[in-house]
């Protein structure tokens, strides 16, 4: 059957769902990620109280010290749903693959420096650990969090941590080998450098205010890990011995660019709510902050030398310059 | 995305799936010592599953995250492809009446909702099951069911432009009456422990109950014209595959790590098959009164999808001690009835119902006849002929009585007794001086074993009764109060256009002026 | 005797699929459905790449079957090479 659907103009009888709406106004059509964010949690007339949290509702805003009025206060600026987020890494994960594939096929990391081979062993296979405990860190903060625009994009950013300990887990397979994870495994469970970050990282894991918990991991550890070690120390490397390791890392570090972003803007709104947020936020944020450079030291240490002083100043520095910008005093 | 290559010229083993999924997962966690492990994973013991060796877990389907983004992503840019044509094409005017759109009404409100707890239930599973295979499984799965809740969302929101009943999901949900069925379902999963919520959510509806909704529910909005909805249906249940898998696993592992398990195990099996298919019950009326065209009857569905293929799974999990649930037998026995007696409520109760409903043409009852010569002819067609027979006098039968709710499944008392399709069915509990009115020896039993969670449900009845239910302008003391309509307003209706019955409805008349449009060149009217 | 079986949307890629199992799996019974293909084979199911790969003449991941799969039963058991499907009693 043909049909010239030219001649058929149909005028919509609204524009949004109600809840989309009473946001945005009636007579604007909703993004897709308005559509797929806003209020879809539920959050009245919940039937049971959950047996393994009874002093709780299934989903309860007082699980956190922090109080928004509105918890839909939150946006993420890069609009991700479900359909976004995959298909924007996805994009992330063909430049990886073919970035692999360039340093496998070519043999690159055998040609690679044994001493730099040797440093970017022992630091970056352990932290596949530190991404472990990242992802299920951001799994807790979407399970006990309040409300969709903040639950939704920690369990993308869970998922990204198992991708990056993952890939870590390959770059210790390709320049080393099976071996090398063990290595690093009893590193990070015994060896005295390892040992504040892994304590700095058991302690998050029992936090139970997902906002603090946010701060803790989301914030202030990878805020300082990763310029550490994605721009520190990945300098320090490829001016030994040239961007093969690099190349493998590129994920890691275009990642933590754009999640900052979310990052940044998550706590800068709930900053923002009241002063009562901001001062609890601050806290949160320089107790973490000192505990995470503290726990960092050691390894940068190791990994950096005598340049480590001057990095973590550095990482310091702009660490508390993002915390102002977010509206946070520390 | 695999990390071998055959072309490199170092002399590294290649690593099968397996071994390669193995390294990629299970050596990344560790026994944490400066926390005890209890406090990092509070919730593992105390619903008395016992786990002596978690390495013993067998990772089903093994997609690491780049392999996951990857084909993810092709499958999210073919959905919204389709999505997008067919909005930009009016797609909805090839559907073979407007009628089908009234099975979407009840999916957006009814299943997405679920879609969404489905997600967070398995963040929060994803984080506190102690094994980490089980965990990385979990939490791939909750993000699979954000997919489902958005994709449905953003399928049906050009629906919602178009037609009445979908403005209010999320408002709806959390209050309708029988929207309290599929929300206090999941609300009861997501307040056990982890391991009765894999059983529950895992094990009991992904395994044995989801296939009766997404294959023959969505094979049948394909046969209706509903392109959107076929994709996100068949999109969604590719997903499901590896969820029915990690069901499958979860009892599996539970079983073989200690005999103690199989009471437990069994006990959920039980509660959980029967909670899973009195939701349902919906699903039954969707496929064989709510789609004009119909691809498969109930009992034809329940015939493939449950007892062939439940009875395959039981059959093979009896080499551990698991027997089919209680109330199997039961299930299949009420497949002659079900759809035919949920539909009849739903008429009744059509003032109530943010849908259109309408009674069954000539012709679909000569297909019911067909599909259920031993039920429909005896028991269900002389309602729906006085019914007919009362629209043509205009005198359409409406009932005005609140019904008596079930105390676990929330579903109003309309079943039959077992072998008596002609008497509903009554049970009742005494618990603390009180009673307690369940629709089956099923739920009462559910009930009977957690007394103390069941006697929590918000039971939106006798919430209204309460007076819980009015928006804050209703005066219940001035002389016109007129709470049923009260009631409806707070649910979020559209009055008058949402629950009213098909025949006269917006959408009857929008369907039938926009078509017209289609094929004449006169303008339309309105 | 228990059946296990496996659905795919009705497409290019996924009829390369079901030609390679019915060539791998002769007592398969095909069901074309509207939009969807099931296949239903008694006790078990062998999906070989190779075959498929034969049938699309191009390579071919198994994993690529997630895009195209509806639904499935059974335990499985996979490999770079095989997908098998089977129930255990």
């Amino acid at each position: 059957m043909q049909i010239d659907l030219r001649t058929v103009s149909i005028k919509p009888i609204r524009q949004t769902f109600t809840h989309v709406a009473d946001r945005i106004g009636p007579d604007k059509a909703a993004s897709r990620y308005q559509e797929g964010v806003l209020n879809v949690q539920a959050d009245a007339n919940f039937h049971y109280r959950p047996t393994w949290d009874p002093d709780h509702e299934i989903f309860d805003a007082s699980r956190s010290k922090v109080q928004m009025a509105d918890w839909y206060a939150f946006k993420d600026p890069r609009q991700y749903y479900y359909a976004t987020y995959t298909i924007a890494r996805a994009r992330m994960q063909e430049t990886t693959e073919a970035d692999f594939e360039f340093v496998e096929k070519r043999g690159l990391a055998d040609t690679f420096n044994a001493a730099a081979t040797r440093k970017a062993l022992d630091l970056l296979v352990p932290l596949r650990h530190v991404a472990w405990a990242a992802n299920m860190n951001n799994s807790s903060i979407c399970a006990y969090g309040y409300g969709t625009a903040i639950t939704a994009p920690c369990m993308f950013h869970a998922m990204d941590q198992l991708g990056i300990a993952q890939y870590l887990t390959r770059v210790g397979l390709l320049l080393g080998d099976v071996s090398s994870l063990d290595d690093a495994k009893q590193a990070w469970l015994t060896e005295p450098q390892w040992q504040p970050l892994r304590r700095y990282v058991e302690d998050t894991l029992v936090l139970t205010d997902p906002v603090e918990l946010y701060v803790a991991q989301n914030m202030a550890l990878d805020g300082l890990l990763y310029p550490l070690v994605y721009e520190k120390f990945d300098a320090m490397l490829t001016a030994e011995a040239g961007p093969t390791v690099s190349m493998l890392l590129r994920f890691q570090s275009d990642w933590f660019a754009e999640t900052s972003r979310w990052v940044d803007s998550t706590v800068k709104t709930a900053a923002a709510e009241s002063a009562a947020n901001a001062e609890l936020l601050s806290g949160w944020a320089a107790a973490w902050r000192d505990r995470a450079v503290e726990a960092l030291a050691p390894l940068m240490d190791m990994a950096l030398g005598a340049e480590a002083p001057a990095a973590l100043a550095d990482a310091v520095s702009a660490f508390d310059t993002r915390a102002a910008k977010c509206g946070l005093a520390i | 995305m695999t990390m071998t290559n055959d072309a490199t010229g170092t002399a590294k083993k290649k690593l099968g799936l397996k071994e390669r999924y193995a390294l990629m997962t299970r050596g990344l966690d560790w026994e944490t010592t400066y926390q005890p492990m209890e406090d990092v994973f509070p919730y593992a013991t105390y619903e008395g599953i016992k786990v002596h060796d978690w390495d013993k877990w067998e990772d089903p389907f093994r997609l690491t995250m780049d392999a996951y983004w990857k084909y993810q992503a092709e499958k999210e840019q073919k959905l919204y492809a389709i999505m997008d044509a067919f909005a930009q094409n009016n797609g909805h005017l090839g559907l073979t009446d407007a009628r089908y759109i009234n099975a979407l009404k009840l999916f957006l409100t009814g299943v997405t909702p679920l879609e969404y707890m489905a997600h967070r239930g398995f963040a929060h599973v994803g984080r506190q099951l102690p094994g980490v295979g089980a965990r990385v499984a979990c939490q791939m799965q909750s993000l699979d069911e954000l997919r489902h809740a958005q994709t449905q969302i953003h399928s049906m929101s050009n629906y919602n432009k178009l037609y009445d009943g979908f403005h209010s999901w999320r408002h709806m949900h959390d209050r309708v009456w029988y929207l309290s069925v599929p929300k206090s379902f999941f609300d009861d999963a997501i307040t056990a422990g982890p391991f009765e919520y894999m059983i529950a959510i895992g094990f009991s509806f992904e395994y044995v109950l989801t296939n009766l909704l997404f294959v023959p529910f969505i094979s049948g909005a394909a046969y209706n014209g509903d392109m959107g909805a076929m994709a996100f249906g068949f999109s969604a249940q590719s997903d499901e595959s590896r969820h029915m898998t990690l069901g499958l696993e979860a009892i599996k592992f539970m079983l073989e790590q200690d005999p103690d398990n199989l009471p437990i195990v069994q006990h959920w099996i039980d509660k959980w098959f029967w909670r899973g298919y009195r939701v349902l019950t919906l699903v039954a009326m969707m496929l064989d009164y709510m789609l004009p065209k119909k691809v498969m009857s109930w009992k034809e569905a329940w015939e493939v999808y449950a007892e062939q293929n439940g009875g395959a799974l039981f059959a093979d999990l009896a080499r551990y001690g698991i027997r089919p649930p209680l109330g199997w037998q039961q299930a299949c026995d009420d497949k002659d009835h079900l759809s035919h007696q949920a539909w009849a409520t739903f008429y009744q109760y059509q003032a109530a119902a943010p849908f259109h409903t309408w009674v069954p043409s000539e012709e679909d009852m000569a297909w019911q006849a067909d599909k259920y010569p031993d039920t429909f002819d005896k028991y269900y067609r002389p309602r729906f002929e006085q019914w007919a027979q009362m629209e043509a006098e205009g005198n359409r039968f409406n009932n005005g009585t609140l019904p008596l709710l079930c105390q676990v499944c929330q579903i109003p008392m309309l079943f039959t007794e077992p072998g008596d399709p002609t008497r509903i069915c009554y049970r009742e509990s005494e618990y603390k001086g009180e009673t307690y009115h369940t629709c089956s020896d099923g739920c009462k039993n559910i009930f009977d074993h957690e007394q103390e969670k069941y006697i929590q449900a918000w039971l939106p009845v006798h919430q209204i009764y309460q007076g819980n239910c009015f928006g804050p302008d209703a005066d219940p003391t001035s002389p016109d109060f007129n709470p049923l309509l009260e009631v409806i307003k707070w649910y979020g209706y559209n009055v008058g256009v949402d629950n009213r019955p098909y025949e006269g409805s917006e959408d009857q008349t929008n369907f039938r002026a926009w078509k017209q449009q289609t094929t004449s060149n006169a303008p339309a009217a309105g | 005797m228990s059946t296990v079986f496996i659905a795919f949307q009705t497409n290019e890629t996924s009829r390369g699929i079901v030609e390679a199992i019915e060539e791998d799996n002769p007592t398969a019974v095909v069901q074309e459905q509207p939009a969807m293909v099931k296949v239903d084979v008694p006790d078990s199911m062998t999906i070989r790449r190779s075959t498929i790969e034969e049938k699309l003449g191009r390579r071919f991941d198994l994993q690529e079957m997630h895009v195209h799969l509806i639904t499935l039963s059974g335990h499985i058991d996979e490999s770079d090479d095989e997908f098998n499907l089977s129930w255990k009693q």
